[in-house]
Protein backbone atom coordinates (compact mmCIF):
# COMPACT_ATOMS: atom_id res chain seq x y z
CA UNK A 1 0.00 0.00 0.00
CA UNK A 2 2.76 2.50 0.72
CA UNK A 3 4.45 1.70 -2.53
CA UNK A 4 1.24 2.53 -4.75
CA UNK A 5 0.79 5.60 -2.50
CA UNK A 6 4.35 6.74 -2.84
CA UNK A 7 4.35 6.42 -6.52
CA UNK A 8 1.24 8.15 -6.82
CA UNK A 9 1.98 11.15 -4.78
CA UNK A 10 5.65 10.99 -6.98
CA UNK A 11 3.70 11.03 -10.54
CA UNK A 12 1.57 13.66 -8.76
CA UNK A 13 4.27 16.04 -8.13
CA UNK A 14 6.36 15.45 -11.59
CA UNK A 15 3.10 16.21 -13.19
CA UNK A 16 2.73 18.95 -11.39
CA UNK A 17 6.12 20.03 -12.02
CA UNK A 18 5.87 20.01 -15.46
CA UNK A 19 3.17 22.58 -15.48
CA UNK A 20 3.51 26.02 -17.47
CA UNK A 21 6.23 28.01 -16.00
CA UNK A 22 4.81 31.37 -14.37
CA UNK A 23 7.65 33.12 -16.05
CA UNK A 24 10.18 31.28 -18.51
CA UNK A 25 12.85 34.40 -17.80
CA UNK A 26 13.16 33.24 -14.51
CA UNK A 27 12.83 29.59 -15.15
CA UNK A 28 15.66 29.77 -17.52
CA UNK A 29 17.86 31.76 -14.89
CA UNK A 30 17.03 28.85 -12.34
CA UNK A 31 18.23 26.30 -14.83
CA UNK A 32 21.53 27.96 -15.80
CA UNK A 33 22.17 28.06 -12.29
CA UNK A 34 21.31 23.96 -11.58
CA UNK A 35 23.82 23.37 -14.92
CA UNK A 36 26.23 25.16 -12.90
CA UNK A 37 25.10 23.65 -9.58
CA UNK A 38 24.42 19.80 -10.54
CA UNK A 39 27.65 19.64 -13.41
CA UNK A 40 29.97 22.24 -14.04
CA UNK A 41 30.81 21.95 -10.23
CA UNK A 42 31.07 18.11 -10.57
CA UNK A 43 33.33 17.95 -13.50
CA UNK A 44 36.47 17.96 -10.67
CA UNK A 45 34.69 14.32 -8.93
CA UNK A 46 33.63 12.99 -12.07
CA UNK A 47 37.26 13.79 -13.95
CA UNK A 48 39.04 12.17 -11.11
CA UNK A 49 37.11 9.01 -10.63
CA UNK A 50 37.39 8.77 -14.61
CA UNK A 51 41.22 8.54 -14.49
CA UNK A 52 41.75 7.08 -11.54
CA UNK A 53 39.30 3.89 -12.67
CA UNK A 54 40.22 4.15 -16.26
CA UNK A 55 44.20 3.25 -14.97
CA UNK A 56 42.93 0.70 -12.99
CA UNK A 57 40.59 -1.48 -15.26
CA UNK A 58 43.69 -1.01 -17.59
CA UNK A 59 46.08 -2.62 -14.92
CA UNK A 60 43.36 -5.21 -13.71
CA UNK A 61 42.57 -6.41 -17.40
CA UNK A 62 46.54 -6.45 -18.19
CA UNK A 63 47.25 -8.27 -14.85
CA UNK A 64 44.44 -10.97 -15.63
CA UNK A 65 45.12 -11.92 -19.03
CA UNK A 66 48.13 -14.79 -18.75
CA UNK A 67 47.24 -16.73 -21.85
CA UNK A 68 49.82 -15.90 -24.72
CA UNK A 69 46.56 -16.46 -27.50
CA UNK A 70 44.75 -13.23 -26.44
CA UNK A 71 46.05 -10.48 -28.07
CA UNK A 72 47.17 -7.15 -25.73
CA UNK A 73 44.44 -4.89 -27.23
CA UNK A 74 42.37 -6.95 -25.71
CA UNK A 75 43.22 -4.58 -22.88
CA UNK A 76 42.21 -1.48 -24.54
CA UNK A 77 39.13 -2.69 -26.30
CA UNK A 78 38.49 -4.44 -22.53
CA UNK A 79 37.92 -0.85 -20.72
CA UNK A 80 36.79 1.29 -23.32
CA UNK A 81 33.59 -1.57 -23.06
CA UNK A 82 33.54 -1.37 -19.59
CA UNK A 83 33.88 2.31 -19.24
CA UNK A 84 31.31 3.37 -22.06
CA UNK A 85 28.83 0.50 -21.09
CA UNK A 86 29.29 0.40 -17.73
CA UNK A 87 31.09 2.57 -15.61
CA UNK A 88 30.87 5.94 -17.21
CA UNK A 89 26.79 5.99 -17.57
CA UNK A 90 25.91 3.89 -14.59
CA UNK A 91 28.51 4.20 -12.05
CA UNK A 92 28.78 7.84 -12.51
CA UNK A 93 25.30 8.82 -12.05
CA UNK A 94 25.54 6.41 -8.85
CA UNK A 95 27.98 8.33 -7.55
CA UNK A 96 26.58 11.48 -8.59
CA UNK A 97 23.29 10.45 -7.19
CA UNK A 98 25.29 10.93 -3.70
CA UNK A 99 26.40 14.33 -4.25
CA UNK A 100 23.71 15.50 -6.24
CA UNK A 101 20.71 13.90 -4.72
CA UNK A 102 21.38 14.41 -1.22
CA UNK A 103 22.35 18.19 -2.07
CA UNK A 104 18.38 18.16 -3.50
CA UNK A 105 17.06 16.62 -1.13
CA UNK A 106 18.43 18.34 1.71
CA UNK A 107 18.01 21.78 0.20
CA UNK A 108 14.46 21.79 -0.98
CA UNK A 109 13.58 19.30 2.49
CA UNK A 110 15.10 22.99 4.42
CA UNK A 111 12.88 25.00 2.28
CA UNK A 112 9.80 23.14 3.43
CA UNK A 113 10.18 22.98 7.14
CA UNK A 114 10.97 26.38 7.10
CA UNK A 115 7.91 27.38 5.11
CA UNK A 116 9.66 28.58 1.88
CA UNK A 117 7.97 26.22 -0.04
CA UNK A 118 4.46 27.30 1.81
CA UNK A 119 5.96 31.07 0.76
CA UNK A 120 6.09 29.99 -2.72
CA UNK A 121 2.53 28.36 -2.97
CA UNK A 122 0.47 31.57 -1.33
CA UNK A 123 2.04 34.21 -3.70
CA UNK A 124 0.83 31.97 -6.36
CA UNK A 125 4.01 30.31 -7.29
CA UNK A 126 3.93 26.59 -9.06
CA UNK A 127 6.33 25.61 -6.15
CA UNK A 128 7.15 21.95 -7.50
CA UNK A 129 7.37 23.39 -11.08
CA UNK A 130 9.90 26.54 -9.49
CA UNK A 131 12.09 24.06 -7.44
CA UNK A 132 12.10 20.92 -9.27
CA UNK A 133 11.57 21.26 -13.29
CA UNK A 134 14.80 23.41 -13.63
CA UNK A 135 16.66 20.69 -11.42
CA UNK A 136 15.53 18.06 -14.18
CA UNK A 137 16.18 20.04 -17.09
CA UNK A 138 19.54 20.72 -16.10
CA UNK A 139 20.37 17.32 -14.62
CA UNK A 140 19.34 15.52 -18.46
CA UNK A 141 20.80 18.61 -20.61
CA UNK A 142 24.33 18.51 -18.30
CA UNK A 143 24.85 14.70 -17.46
CA UNK A 144 25.51 13.29 -20.71
CA UNK A 145 28.45 15.92 -20.90
CA UNK A 146 29.97 14.64 -18.06
CA UNK A 147 29.72 11.09 -19.09
CA UNK A 148 31.39 12.20 -22.21
CA UNK A 149 34.13 13.45 -20.07
CA UNK A 150 34.54 10.82 -17.96
CA UNK A 151 34.35 8.27 -20.94
CA UNK A 152 37.46 10.35 -22.67
CA UNK A 153 39.28 10.71 -19.27
CA UNK A 154 38.94 7.27 -18.31
CA UNK A 155 39.82 5.56 -21.81
CA UNK A 156 42.74 8.05 -21.87
CA UNK A 157 44.28 7.53 -18.06
CA UNK A 158 43.69 3.69 -19.10
CA UNK A 159 45.76 4.31 -22.57
CA UNK A 160 48.91 6.35 -20.82
CA UNK A 161 49.18 4.51 -17.84
CA UNK A 162 48.80 0.89 -19.48
CA UNK A 163 52.19 1.98 -21.43
CA UNK A 164 53.75 3.95 -17.92
CA UNK A 165 53.08 0.37 -15.90
CA UNK A 166 54.37 -1.79 -19.12
CA UNK A 167 50.68 -3.21 -19.32
CA UNK A 168 50.08 -2.53 -22.98
CA UNK A 169 51.85 -0.34 -25.65
CA UNK A 170 49.88 3.00 -26.68
CA UNK A 171 49.43 1.78 -30.28
CA UNK A 172 48.43 -1.85 -29.46
CA UNK A 173 45.65 0.16 -26.82
CA UNK A 174 44.90 2.33 -29.65
CA UNK A 175 43.93 -0.67 -31.78
CA UNK A 176 41.90 -2.05 -28.81
CA UNK A 177 39.85 0.86 -28.40
CA UNK A 178 38.89 1.12 -31.98
CA UNK A 179 38.01 -2.75 -32.62
CA UNK A 180 34.53 -3.77 -33.29
CA UNK A 181 33.37 -0.33 -32.22
CA UNK A 182 29.76 0.64 -32.17
CA UNK A 183 28.27 3.66 -32.06
CA UNK A 184 25.12 2.64 -30.68
CA UNK A 185 26.86 1.71 -27.50
CA UNK A 186 27.61 5.16 -27.11
CA UNK A 187 23.56 5.80 -27.54
CA UNK A 188 22.70 3.34 -25.31
CA UNK A 189 25.33 5.01 -22.47
CA UNK A 190 23.99 8.29 -23.32
CA UNK A 191 20.19 7.41 -22.95
CA UNK A 192 20.77 5.47 -19.64
CA UNK A 193 22.66 8.74 -18.42
CA UNK A 194 19.66 10.55 -19.32
CA UNK A 195 16.85 8.19 -17.69
CA UNK A 196 19.38 8.05 -14.47
CA UNK A 197 19.55 12.15 -14.58
CA UNK A 198 15.82 12.28 -14.43
CA UNK A 199 15.67 9.38 -11.69
CA UNK A 200 18.16 11.07 -9.61
CA UNK A 201 16.65 14.88 -9.44
CA UNK A 202 13.12 13.57 -9.43
CA UNK A 203 13.53 10.87 -6.84
CA UNK A 204 15.62 13.06 -4.48
CA UNK A 205 13.31 16.46 -5.08
CA UNK A 206 10.18 14.19 -4.33
CA UNK A 207 12.33 13.29 -0.99
CA UNK A 208 13.00 16.90 -0.03
CA UNK A 209 9.47 18.25 -0.88
CA UNK A 210 7.72 15.77 1.13
CA UNK A 211 9.54 16.32 3.71
CA UNK A 212 8.24 16.99 7.29
CA UNK A 213 9.80 17.75 10.70
CA UNK A 214 12.76 19.15 11.53
CA UNK A 215 16.54 18.80 11.06
CA UNK A 216 16.23 15.10 11.94
CA UNK A 217 13.85 14.36 8.52
CA UNK A 218 15.87 16.62 6.33
CA UNK A 219 18.94 14.19 7.15
CA UNK A 220 16.31 11.04 6.80
CA UNK A 221 14.95 12.58 3.59
CA UNK A 222 18.53 13.51 2.25
CA UNK A 223 19.36 9.17 2.73
CA UNK A 224 16.33 8.40 1.30
CA UNK A 225 17.06 10.22 -1.92
CA UNK A 226 20.52 8.71 -2.22
CA UNK A 227 18.85 4.92 -1.41
CA UNK A 228 16.19 5.20 -3.57
CA UNK A 229 17.95 6.87 -6.30
CA UNK A 230 20.18 4.15 -6.31
CA UNK A 231 17.72 1.37 -6.29
CA UNK A 232 16.12 3.19 -9.45
CA UNK A 233 19.19 3.47 -11.23
CA UNK A 234 20.03 -0.46 -11.02
CA UNK A 235 16.66 -1.46 -11.93
CA UNK A 236 16.72 0.85 -14.55
CA UNK A 237 19.76 -0.30 -15.99
CA UNK A 238 18.84 -3.55 -16.05
CA UNK A 239 15.50 -3.08 -17.59
CA UNK A 240 17.23 -0.32 -20.59
CA UNK A 241 20.03 -3.00 -21.17
CA UNK A 242 17.59 -5.82 -21.62
CA UNK A 243 15.74 -3.96 -23.80
CA UNK A 244 18.38 -2.03 -25.90
CA UNK A 245 21.27 -4.31 -25.55
CA UNK A 246 19.95 -7.68 -26.37
CA UNK B 1 -13.24 41.67 3.28
CA UNK B 2 -12.56 37.98 4.09
CA UNK B 3 -15.20 35.63 5.67
CA UNK B 4 -15.05 31.90 6.92
CA UNK B 5 -18.27 30.30 6.73
CA UNK B 6 -19.06 26.83 8.97
CA UNK B 7 -15.42 25.97 8.21
CA UNK B 8 -14.52 22.01 8.98
CA UNK B 9 -11.54 20.76 8.79
CA UNK B 10 -10.53 17.44 10.25
CA UNK B 11 -7.07 15.05 9.84
CA UNK B 12 -7.18 11.99 8.95
CA UNK B 13 -10.34 11.59 10.86
CA UNK B 14 -9.68 13.94 13.81
CA UNK B 15 -11.86 16.87 13.72
CA UNK B 16 -9.19 19.93 13.93
CA UNK B 17 -11.85 22.76 13.07
CA UNK B 18 -15.62 22.78 13.32
CA UNK B 19 -18.50 25.62 12.30
CA UNK B 20 -15.68 27.90 12.43
CA UNK B 21 -17.51 31.38 11.29
CA UNK B 22 -15.84 34.39 11.40
CA UNK B 23 -15.16 37.72 9.09
CA UNK B 24 -11.93 39.70 8.80
CA UNK B 25 -12.28 43.06 7.93
CA UNK B 26 -10.62 45.39 5.62
CA UNK B 27 -8.47 48.54 7.22
CA UNK B 28 -8.43 46.34 10.37
CA UNK B 29 -6.23 44.32 12.29
CA UNK B 30 -8.08 41.09 12.55
CA UNK B 31 -6.25 39.07 15.36
CA UNK B 32 -6.43 35.18 15.49
CA UNK B 33 -5.63 34.26 19.27
CA UNK B 34 -5.79 30.86 21.15
CA UNK B 35 -3.81 28.25 22.64
CA UNK B 36 -1.37 26.16 21.24
CA UNK B 37 -3.09 23.07 19.24
CA UNK B 38 -6.46 24.85 19.38
CA UNK B 39 -6.45 25.09 15.69
CA UNK B 40 -5.37 28.36 14.75
CA UNK B 41 -2.56 27.74 12.45
CA UNK B 42 -5.29 25.23 10.77
CA UNK B 43 -7.24 28.09 10.42
CA UNK B 44 -5.05 29.95 8.43
CA UNK B 45 -4.02 27.77 6.37
CA UNK B 46 -6.76 26.59 5.36
CA UNK B 47 -8.06 30.38 4.86
CA UNK B 48 -4.83 30.62 2.41
CA UNK B 49 -5.54 27.68 0.68
CA UNK B 50 -2.33 25.52 1.74
CA UNK B 51 -4.95 22.87 3.07
CA UNK B 52 -7.98 22.33 1.65
CA UNK B 53 -11.43 22.65 3.61
CA UNK B 54 -13.33 19.60 4.28
CA UNK B 55 -17.21 21.75 5.05
CA UNK B 56 -17.72 25.17 4.51
CA UNK B 57 -16.72 28.36 2.41
CA UNK B 58 -13.68 31.20 2.35
CA UNK B 59 -15.08 33.74 0.64
CA UNK B 60 -12.30 36.77 -0.58
CA UNK B 61 -14.26 39.53 -1.59
CA UNK B 62 -17.51 37.55 -2.24
CA UNK B 63 -15.07 35.17 -4.49
CA UNK B 64 -15.82 31.66 -3.13
CA UNK B 65 -11.48 30.55 -2.54
CA UNK B 66 -13.01 26.99 -1.87
CA UNK B 67 -14.85 26.56 -4.96
CA UNK B 68 -12.00 27.76 -7.61
CA UNK B 69 -10.18 26.35 -10.13
CA UNK B 70 -6.06 26.08 -9.59
CA UNK B 71 -5.95 29.28 -12.14
CA UNK B 72 -8.18 31.78 -10.39
CA UNK B 73 -6.55 30.63 -6.91
CA UNK B 74 -3.79 31.35 -8.48
CA UNK B 75 -4.82 34.79 -9.09
CA UNK B 76 -6.53 35.33 -5.52
CA UNK B 77 -3.18 34.42 -4.60
CA UNK B 78 -1.44 37.23 -5.80
CA UNK B 79 -3.47 39.51 -3.90
CA UNK B 80 -2.29 37.45 -0.81
CA UNK B 81 1.06 38.52 0.99
CA UNK B 82 1.90 36.57 4.23
CA UNK B 83 4.42 37.16 6.84
CA UNK B 84 5.79 33.43 8.30
CA UNK B 85 6.97 32.78 11.72
CA UNK B 86 10.67 31.86 10.93
CA UNK B 87 10.36 34.74 8.20
CA UNK B 88 10.33 31.86 5.12
CA UNK B 89 12.98 34.33 3.01
CA UNK B 90 14.85 32.52 0.49
CA UNK B 91 18.13 31.99 1.63
CA UNK B 92 19.99 31.77 -1.55
CA UNK B 93 18.72 35.62 -2.54
CA UNK B 94 19.67 38.62 -1.25
CA UNK B 95 17.72 41.13 0.97
CA UNK B 96 16.65 42.78 -2.26
CA UNK B 97 16.07 39.66 -4.72
CA UNK B 98 13.82 38.40 -2.20
CA UNK B 99 11.22 41.38 -2.17
CA UNK B 100 11.56 41.53 -5.87
CA UNK B 101 11.21 37.86 -6.46
CA UNK B 102 7.32 37.95 -6.61
CA UNK B 103 7.48 41.05 -8.66
CA UNK B 104 10.05 39.38 -11.27
CA UNK B 105 7.41 36.49 -11.26
CA UNK B 106 4.33 38.06 -11.73
CA UNK B 107 4.46 41.73 -13.15
CA UNK B 108 5.53 43.15 -16.21
CA UNK B 109 7.63 45.88 -14.47
CA UNK B 110 11.05 46.94 -16.16
CA UNK B 111 14.06 46.09 -14.03
CA UNK B 112 14.29 49.58 -13.06
CA UNK B 113 10.75 49.78 -11.92
CA UNK B 114 10.84 46.95 -9.97
CA UNK B 115 14.67 47.84 -8.52
CA UNK B 116 12.02 51.01 -7.42
CA UNK B 117 9.21 49.56 -6.31
CA UNK B 118 11.77 47.59 -4.18
CA UNK B 119 13.52 50.33 -2.96
CA UNK B 120 10.24 51.73 -1.88
CA UNK B 121 9.12 48.78 -0.06
CA UNK B 122 12.76 48.45 1.95
CA UNK B 123 12.26 52.49 2.88
CA UNK B 124 8.72 51.44 4.08
CA UNK B 125 10.26 49.41 6.75
CA UNK B 126 13.33 51.13 7.38
CA UNK B 127 15.87 48.76 5.94
CA UNK B 128 16.80 50.83 3.28
CA UNK B 129 20.53 49.86 3.96
CA UNK B 130 20.27 46.11 3.74
CA UNK B 131 19.68 45.14 0.42
CA UNK B 132 22.77 43.35 -0.35
CA UNK B 133 22.68 41.25 2.76
CA UNK B 134 21.63 37.50 2.85
CA UNK B 135 18.92 36.18 5.35
CA UNK B 136 21.51 34.76 7.40
CA UNK B 137 23.70 38.20 7.51
CA UNK B 138 20.87 40.09 9.68
CA UNK B 139 18.72 39.41 12.92
CA UNK B 140 15.42 37.92 13.31
CA UNK B 141 13.71 41.47 13.73
CA UNK B 142 15.78 42.52 10.17
CA UNK B 143 14.02 39.35 8.44
CA UNK B 144 10.32 39.87 9.95
CA UNK B 145 10.74 43.77 7.95
CA UNK B 146 12.57 42.08 5.07
CA UNK B 147 9.28 39.64 5.26
CA UNK B 148 6.67 42.35 5.33
CA UNK B 149 8.17 44.60 2.88
CA UNK B 150 8.20 41.50 0.40
CA UNK B 151 4.38 40.77 1.47
CA UNK B 152 3.59 44.03 0.56
CA UNK B 153 5.87 44.29 -2.76
CA UNK B 154 3.21 43.61 -5.07
CA UNK B 155 0.49 45.62 -2.77
CA UNK B 156 -1.79 43.19 -1.70
CA UNK B 157 -5.58 43.38 -0.81
CA UNK B 158 -4.98 40.80 2.37
CA UNK B 159 -2.12 40.37 4.71
CA UNK B 160 -1.64 37.52 6.96
CA UNK B 161 0.95 37.15 9.92
CA UNK B 162 1.38 34.32 11.55
CA UNK B 163 3.39 34.65 15.35
CA UNK B 164 4.76 37.85 14.24
CA UNK B 165 6.41 37.97 17.13
CA UNK B 166 7.89 35.34 17.52
CA UNK B 167 11.33 35.06 19.01
CA UNK B 168 11.59 38.49 18.96
CA UNK B 169 12.81 41.28 21.99
CA UNK B 170 9.37 43.12 23.56
CA UNK B 171 10.66 46.51 21.81
CA UNK B 172 11.60 44.72 18.11
CA UNK B 173 8.11 43.40 18.64
CA UNK B 174 6.51 46.51 19.35
CA UNK B 175 8.43 48.19 15.90
CA UNK B 176 6.95 44.86 14.08
CA UNK B 177 3.52 45.01 15.57
CA UNK B 178 3.06 49.36 14.66
CA UNK B 179 4.14 48.71 11.04
CA UNK B 180 1.49 46.39 10.64
CA UNK B 181 -0.65 48.63 11.80
CA UNK B 182 0.28 51.45 9.66
CA UNK B 183 0.65 49.20 6.41
CA UNK B 184 -3.04 48.18 7.17
CA UNK B 185 -4.19 51.39 7.50
CA UNK B 186 -2.43 53.19 5.10
CA UNK B 187 -3.16 50.49 2.23
CA UNK B 188 -6.44 49.60 3.32
CA UNK B 189 -5.55 45.78 3.94
CA UNK B 190 -7.82 42.99 5.41
CA UNK B 191 -4.97 42.01 8.02
CA UNK B 192 -5.35 38.67 9.85
CA UNK B 193 -2.55 37.81 12.32
CA UNK B 194 -2.16 34.76 14.09
CA UNK B 195 -0.54 35.43 17.32
CA UNK B 196 -0.87 34.53 21.57
CA UNK B 197 0.99 37.61 22.38
CA UNK B 198 -1.29 39.30 24.18
CA UNK B 199 0.81 42.11 23.95
CA UNK B 200 0.46 42.41 20.40
CA UNK B 201 -3.37 42.31 20.56
CA UNK B 202 -3.82 45.03 22.74
CA UNK B 203 -1.26 47.39 20.73
CA UNK B 204 -2.74 46.77 17.57
CA UNK B 205 -5.78 44.46 17.65
CA UNK B 206 -8.85 45.88 16.13
CA UNK B 207 -10.94 42.73 15.97
CA UNK B 208 -10.29 39.31 17.63
CA UNK B 209 -11.42 35.75 17.58
CA UNK B 210 -10.71 33.29 20.00
CA UNK B 211 -10.35 29.60 18.85
CA UNK B 212 -10.88 26.78 21.38
CA UNK B 213 -11.48 23.36 20.60
CA UNK B 214 -10.98 23.87 17.36
CA UNK B 215 -13.86 26.63 16.70
CA UNK B 216 -14.16 30.31 17.36
CA UNK B 217 -14.86 30.61 21.23
CA UNK B 218 -15.27 34.19 20.96
CA UNK B 219 -15.20 37.55 19.40
CA UNK B 220 -15.15 41.13 20.15
CA UNK B 221 -13.25 44.24 19.85
CA UNK B 222 -9.77 45.33 21.86
CA UNK B 223 -11.52 46.87 24.89
CA UNK B 224 -14.53 44.14 25.30
CA UNK B 225 -11.26 41.08 25.71
CA UNK B 226 -10.29 42.77 29.19
CA UNK B 227 -13.93 42.58 30.20
CA UNK B 228 -15.29 39.32 28.81
CA UNK B 229 -16.69 36.67 31.08
CA UNK B 230 -15.75 33.93 28.87
CA UNK B 231 -14.16 31.48 30.94
CA UNK B 232 -11.61 30.06 28.61
CA UNK B 233 -11.16 33.31 27.10
CA UNK B 234 -9.47 34.68 30.78
CA UNK B 235 -7.80 31.63 31.21
CA UNK B 236 -5.76 32.54 28.48
CA UNK B 237 -5.93 36.18 28.60
CA UNK B 238 -4.76 36.62 31.95
CA UNK B 239 -2.68 33.54 32.12
CA UNK B 240 0.79 35.62 32.51
CA UNK B 241 1.05 37.63 35.90
CA UNK B 242 1.40 41.36 34.15
CA UNK B 243 -2.09 40.46 32.68
CA UNK B 244 -3.44 39.55 36.28
CA UNK B 245 -2.10 43.01 37.73
CA UNK B 246 -3.87 44.39 34.37
CA UNK B 247 -7.01 42.96 35.74
CA UNK B 248 -6.82 43.55 38.97
CA UNK B 249 -6.05 47.69 37.91
CA UNK B 250 -9.07 47.30 35.80
CA UNK B 251 -11.02 46.03 38.51
CA UNK B 252 -9.91 49.10 40.65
Amino acid sequence: MRLIYHTGRYFELIVNSFRRPEKFSVYWRQIVFEVDKIGVQSIGIVSLLSLFMGAVICIQTGANIDSGWIPTYTIGFTVRQTLILEFCPTIIPVIMAGKVGSNIASEIGTMRITEQIDALDIMGVNSAGYLILPKIVAAIFIFPFLVAISMFLGVGAGAVIGDLAGVVSYSDFEIGIQYDFRFFQVIYAMLKTVVFAFIITSVSSYHGYYTSGGALEVGKSSTQAVVYSIVLIMVMNLVITQLLLI
Amino acid sequence: MIEVLDLEKSFSGQRVLHDVNAVFEPGKVNFIIGMSGSGKSVLTKCIVGLFEVDKGSVQYDGRDFTKMSRKERKEIRQEIGMLFQGSALFDSLTVAENVMFPLKMFSSMSTREMESRVAFCLKRVQLDGANHKYPSEISGGMQKRVGIARAISMQPKYLFCDEPNSGLDPQTSIVIDNLIREITIEYGITTVVVSHDMNSVIEIGDRINFVNQGTIWWKGGREDILKSNNEYLNNFVYASEFMKQVKKNLGQ
